[in-house]
């Protein structure tokens, strides 16, 4: 049967994709190839999350050596959902990336960038459905390797030194991350992580498994931009290409967050080196840091992709806020909001590349009354802004609401106080792009555009529909999100 | 156990620890993008030895088994880190021809210079580069 | 360096050598030390060689840019397509037991054909990285 297969399908499909695309040379046959890859993904993800949900985790062994000897893919709710979600933005972008890698980049160059786009595809699949740390490693290198190759096509020359500069930061936090799986390596003899859990239990000698869990936790957390680790990520969104931007902005930190918690629960958290450092409030205080002094930042910034990406910094801090808490409600609200959060990312980003494609930049100054203009795209990036903020009726809403109820049911009213608190300078930043948009008279020059292509503003609408469905029918995400936090909180108790 | 005592007991991991801080300084204190990156693959050279100095044990032999052999050496941090040295040449590889692309946008390769030239007249944004 | 006879005559000689080596270091990489990557790099460095003593163009005659770009993707294919192989025949992706009644025998056939696909791929990627960084050295001479 093919569906036993489905894990490996997963991550090899998009693997393989990339170097037929080479083969092929041609933009065209790429972009189809990628597309129906990145869809086949997704029907495989949903299949996967459906498989798991009824029968539990799935185990594959390849070149079928039992685990820990061989390498496990090893599925459960945690990743199931997770993959579902990077191959849905991976869908819809690629849908999207059409219009805009056509407006956006060198026609040489398409073929090159569908074969990147595949590889980062597969590496961040692969991330999420590895069961071994090494290869974990080696997917985190595969999808951070072609992703600075993704940023540095953008058309602004500063894309090259954002790229550069991802590069360093992104391979010093690869190396932190595996000077920490070599420590775990030399005190369980394993890499398999269920394995580990198992061995780290009967650990006794803690030191170098500390030292283990600080060099993971801040080689991953420099990955997923936490506060004051998110130094390269403002400038690699602002100036990689619009599609780039979407996808790595709605799937690349997600991941991230993922090997984090996949690390804190399900490895280290059965046995009692956990308790042993302060984790839950260091992060606490620097996601309340990323809340406030990221979105503050967003409010000053005069281009509006840079003023979404201080933003996504801010939104990164919601959800370890949410991991902080380490409680069941807590969890819950912080993978809520890691799914919620790439939807409504994904789709501004999305949003800003129709103008991107209009206007070549967008910056403050460019788009003064634009909204009479392309009145459907101004519209969308003010529905997901209101996700941004929290306003009933939108995903944003329903993350904020599970973190309230996290913050009460921990006894720290003033944590709910601050989220909401820091919701307002979201307010002030999403108002300001409205007051631009919706109050000024646009120039000459602007009134003569039109609307973005419609190839474009279906898949991005499409993402801001979900924002609205999720934000009103929170039933699915919820549920799922919660079995997803009672499976990774199984490992701990 | 006298600090000469550590250093002899632990001497790879000393090893590893100076290798690994030598290149991150290299990495934070240059402003040459060329030096960085070799500052770079040395920290990366660090988890190669860190790796595959516990791998050897002292009188262990290659894992083929054979009768006249008891002790083996542990094959697998061979393995792991042919891996992480191919990803470090990827690396490497990627950052030096981003090098040169940003030396052909730029006409430098010092940071400080290339940051100056994107500084814009009229920037608020200069004050979110500290940030 | 063309005008050099000496050089070029023992390149030519060299060359030869050069990647049989290759081959060897290749095919021996089940019975001592070896392999893809290595025999991979070797037989780059024929080619490198030969660049560096005739020219760069005539390299590019003897191993075309397009020759390249197909080889890293060949590679790639070549080890992926074992993958497949295994799975095709009823074991798990990457399952080389089941490439032949014999296990034994079956890893030994997954893992030559996964040699071979690294050391295409190896030897794909070091020409690459040689041709551009040597095409923009050309370009640059009096500039750099």
């Amino acid at each position: 049967m093919i569906s036993q297969h489905f894990p490996i399908l997963q991550v090899v499909l998009p693997l393989i994709a990339a170097p037929v695309i080479i083969l092929l040379r041609n933009g065209r046959a790429a972009w189809l190839l990628a597309t129906t890859v990145s869809w086949v993904s997704l029907i495989i993800a949903l299949a996967l999350l459906e498989q798991v949900s009824a029968g539990g985790v799935i185990s594959y062994a390849i070149g079928s050596w039992p685990p820990p000897w061989g390498i496990e893919y090893r599925i459960d709710q945690v990743n199931a959902f997770l993959l579902v979600l990077v191959s849905l933005i991976a869908a819809v972008v690629s849908v999207y990336s059409r219009a805009s890698v056509d407006a956006e980049l060198p026609r040489e160059q398409h073929y090159l960038f569908y074969a990147m786009f595949a590889l980062c595809l597969a590496g961040l699949l692969g991330i999420a459905a590895t069961g071994d740390a090494f290869n974990l490693f080696v997917f985190l290198e595969i999808s951070s390797l072609s992703s600075y190759v993704l940023i540095a096509l953008g058309r602004d020359r500063r894309a090259l030194m954002a790229a550069y500069q991802y590069l360093v930061m992104g391979t010093i936090g690869a190396t932190f991350y595996i000077i920490g799986v070599g420590l775990l390596y030399l005190m369980t003899g394993t890499l398999n992580m269920a394995d580990m859990a198992h061995r780290l239990s009967g650990v006794a000698e803690v030191k170098p498994v500390l030292a283990a869990l600080a060099f993971i936790t801040v080689g991953i957390c420099l990955k997923l931009a936490l506060f004051p680790l998110h130094l390269w990520l403002p400038n690699a969104y602002a100036y990689a290409p619009s599609a780039v931007t979407a996808f790595l902005a709605a799937t690349a930190t997600k991941v991230s967050v993922y090997v984090l918690l996949r690390f804190y629960f399900s490895v280290f958290g059965a046995s009692a080196i956990f308790l042993a450092l302060p984790m839950g409030q260091i992060l606490l205080v620097l996601s309340l840091a990323a809340m406030f002094i990221a979105s503050t930042v967003a409010i000053f910034q005069s281009d509006i992709k840079r003023m979404f990406a201080y933003s996504s910094v801010a939104q990164i801090g919601y959800i370890t806020l949410g991991i902080s808490f380490d409680s069941a409600t807590g969890l819950t609200a912080g993978i809520v909001h890691l799914f919620n959060h790439a939807l409504t990312k994904g789709a501004l980003f999305m949003l800003l590349g129709c103008f991107a494609l209009r206007l070549g930049r967008v910056s403050f100054s460019d788009i003064g009354g634009i909204a009479r203009v392309m009145p459907v795209t101004a519209f969308g990036i003010v529905l997901g802004g209101l996700s941004l903020i929290g306003v009933p009726g939108t995903v944003g809403f329903v993350s904020k609401w599970y973190l309230v109820l996290a913050a009460l049911e921990s006894g720290q009213w003033w944590i709910a106080l601050a989220i909401v608190l820091s919701s307002l300078l979201a307010v002030v930043y999403v108002w300001r792009f409205v007051e631009v948009a919706y109050f000024h008279q646009p120039d000459a020059k602007l009134a003569k555009l039109k609307e973005a292509r419609l190839e474009m503003l279906v898949p991005a609408w499409l993402m801001i529909a979900a924002c609205i469905y999720f934000g009103l029918d929170a039933e699915l995400t919820v549920s799922g999100a919660a079995q997803a936090a009672a499976t990774l909180l199984q490992g701990v108790r | 156990m006298t600090i000469a005592g550590h250093i002899a007991g632990y001497f790879t991991y000393w090893a590893t620890i100076f290798v690994a801080m030598a290149g991150l300084y290299i990495v934070i204190a240059r402003g040459n993008l060329i030096k960085k990156l070799v500052g770079l693959g040395i920290f990366q050279t660090s988890v190669y030895l860190l790796y595959v100095a516990p791998g050897k044990l002292i009188g262990g032999t290659a894992p083929i088994v054979a009768p006249e052999f008891q002790v083996y050496s542990n094959p697998l941090p061979h393995v792991l880190i042919l891996t992480a040295i191919v990803v470090g040449v990827a690396t490497l590889a990627l950052g030096l021809a981003l090098v040169v692309r940003i030396r052909e946008a730029y006409g430098s390769i010092e940071e400080d210079e290339i940051l100056d030239q994107d500084e814009p007249p009229v920037s608020p944004d200069t004050a979110s580069r500290q940030a | 360096m063309k005008d050099y006879l000496v050089l070029r005559v023992i390149a030519k000689m060299m060359i030869a050598f050069m990647l049989l080596f290759a081959f060897y270091v290749q095919f021996h990489g089940d019975f001592g030390p070896g392999g893809g990557f290595q025999a991979g790099v070797i037989a780059a460095a024929a080619i490198v060689f030969y660049a560096i003593i005739y020219g760069l163009p005539a390299a590019r005659a003897v191993v075309p840019d397009r020759l390249v770009e197909t080889m890293i993707a060949l590679g790639v294919l070549l080890y992926a397509g074992v993958g497949v192989a295994g799975l095709l025949l009823g074991g798990n992706y990457l399952d080389y037991f089941v490439l032949h009644a014999n296990p034994v025998e079956g890893q030994h056939r997954g893992i030559f054909w996964v040699e071979a696909g690294v050391l295409i791929t190896v030897a794909g990627v070091m020409l690459k990285i040689f041709y551009m960084f040597a095409a923009k050295a050309d370009n640059t001479e009096d500039g750099a």
